[in-house]
């Protein structure tokens, strides 16, 4: 085991981006979709804190506070969302909300 | 050393619990693995050197955003749900994209490790004078003060948001 780069950072912080992708777009449950965009922003901040480290510069991590922080709004409203839809048309299965399509 | 051992434990940490996240058939399984993988990247944060963000990862996330989730998941009825099939019917499709992505990303970090020598080791860490939080609150309150406000309006408008998705009748 050789020491650990920032590539490592990166390589780690791609795959899970790739995985958050997987789990948004094949995923039925919205639950488990709003999930996944957490896994999604949480690799972007892996990616920033990478940078951070690596350049000695602390602005990578003001960054990540700002993403925490659409996170946390993010996480909200969806959720707020998902239990006005639960209410009005009774599922969380977001191929069975069809009402726009042709 | 020590740092390659545990590079590789949090990095399997937040990985499995990924991979555990988007395939779990139950929601609440799904939440809980989503928790270890977090935790993986608070422990990730930690190793460098960003303290103040293993803290806040530690508290918002798995204390607060986990804690939303599972309560709208018990509120949510969500049984009907498991029992269906997981998966839509375009997954063939988006793995293809997911995987030219990939493909993508991989090409461009080969490509940009010689440019911007990314692949050399981390610069050596010295340990500054003042602390992780306290840089942090230094340059918040003073170059990124305008962002930080701004910041406050859009925690506002996603509390009435909120509250508004939340209410009786719609």
């Amino acid at each position: 085991m050789g020491p650990i780069t920032t590539a490592h950072y990166l390589a780690l912080s791609a795959a899970l981006l790739l995985i958050g992708t997987i789990g948004v777009l094949t995923r039925r449950n919205i639950v488990i979709i709003l999930m996944s965009i957490e896994l999604i922003l949480n690799a972007v901040n892996i990616n920033l804190i990478a940078f951070s480290h690596y350049h000695q510069n602390v602005n990578g991590q003001i960054f990540a506070i700002f993403v925490i922080t659409d996170a946390v709004a993010e996480a909200a409203v969806g959720l707020g969302i998902l239990i006005a839809l639960f209410r009005n048309k009774e599922t969380v299965l977001a191929d069975e909300v069809d009402l726009l399509k042709w | 050393m020590t740092d390659a051992v545990s590079f590789y434990i949090f990095a399997a940490l937040v990985l499995g619990g990924a991979i555990a996240t988007i395939t779990r058939r139950s929601a609440v399984h799904s939440a809980i693995s989503l928790i270890i993988s977090l935790i993986g990247v608070a422990g990730l944060y930690l190793m460098q050197q960003a303290e103040f963000l293993f803290a806040v990862q530690i508290v918002l996330y798995v204390g607060g955003i986990m804690v939303l989730f599972l309560f709208v998941i018990m509120l949510v009825n969500l049984d009907q749900a498991a029992k269906e099939r997981q998966f839509n019917r375009q997954w063939l499709a988006a793995l293809v994209c997911v995987a030219v992505v990939g493909a993508e990303i991989a090409y461009f970090m080969r490509k940009g490790a010689s440019a911007f020598q990314i692949s050399g080791a981390a610069a050596p860490s010295t340990v500054p004078a003042e602390g992780n939080t306290e840089r942090i609150a230094t340059v918040l309150m003073s170059q990124y003060l305008l962002p930080f406000e701004i910041t406050s309006v859009l925690l506002l408008v996603a509390i009435v948001g909120s509250v508004v998705m939340a209410k009786k009748r719609i």
